[in-house]
């Protein structure tokens, strides 16, 4: 379910404070956070974020176009080794 | 046959029904349009005349995002999603569900036909 309007956007704000300080010194720094439920606002864009996804933390660089969403979208939580591929399977059986 | 839309060429069914089958209008957008043309919506496509076709072609053009437009919107939403590399972008990416469902089992429209282990071509 969506979330409600009158609440407006979780952000985290130790990370926002953070960044908004960072944003005012002017220097770029790699943040490590938790927080993966927070959205991201506006004032992320161009910092490097180290996202943590359980088990290590993961570097993504905030773009434009990720306003809105929440950073645990970037750091996949579950490794996926994908499917042995069907050709190595039927070679086995020949 | 009328054209309207571009491409879309309803027959000889209800106008509501055939607005329809314009790629962008469903049921409720034909209702609305037939409400702002002031045309019957029971009525056949053959017998509009020339004037209500006109003002239909005109309220779609402008106020409704229909085929080439709105099928580019939809892809280009999807292309966001897969450079931004979020979570959704991967699934779509790797061709499996979305929006969190079970992938153990079923999962078939977004997986494609069974892929069964011996099951090759013969030679």
């Amino acid at each position: 379910m969506t979330r409600s309007l009158k609440k407006g956007p979780f952000i985290d704000e130790k990370l926002l404070n953070k960044i908004t300080a960072m944003n005012r010194s002017g220097d770029r720094r790699v943040i490590k956070t938790w927080a993966r439920r927070s959205t991201i606002s506006p004032e992320f864009i161009g910092h490097t974020i180290a996202i943590h996804n359980g088990n290590k933390f993961i570097p993504i660089y905030i773009n434009e176009n990720m306003v809105g969403h929440k950073l645990g979208e970037f750091a996949l939580s579950r490794t996926y080794r994908g499917h042995t591929s069907r050709v190595g399977k039927e070679k086995g059986k020949r | 046959m009328a054209r309207i839309a571009g491409v879309d060429i309803p027959n000889d069914k209800r106008l509501v029904i055939s607005l329809t089958y314009i790629y962008g209008i469903g049921p409720t957008s034909a209702v609305q349009i037939c409400e702002k043309t002031g045309v019957d919506p029971s009525r056949r496509v053959k017998d509009l005349n020339e004037e209500e076709s006109i003002k239909i072609r005109n309220i779609i053009e402008n106020d409704y995002k229909v085929e080439g437009a709105l099928r580019g919107e939809v892809s280009y939403n999807i292309k966001r999603l897969m450079d931004i590399g979020c979570y959704r972008g991967q699934r779509h990416k790797r061709g499996l569900p979305v929006r969190g469902q079970r992938t153990s089992t079923n999962a078939r429209t977004r997986k494609g036909p069974r892929a069964r282990p011996g099951a090759g071509k013969k030679k």
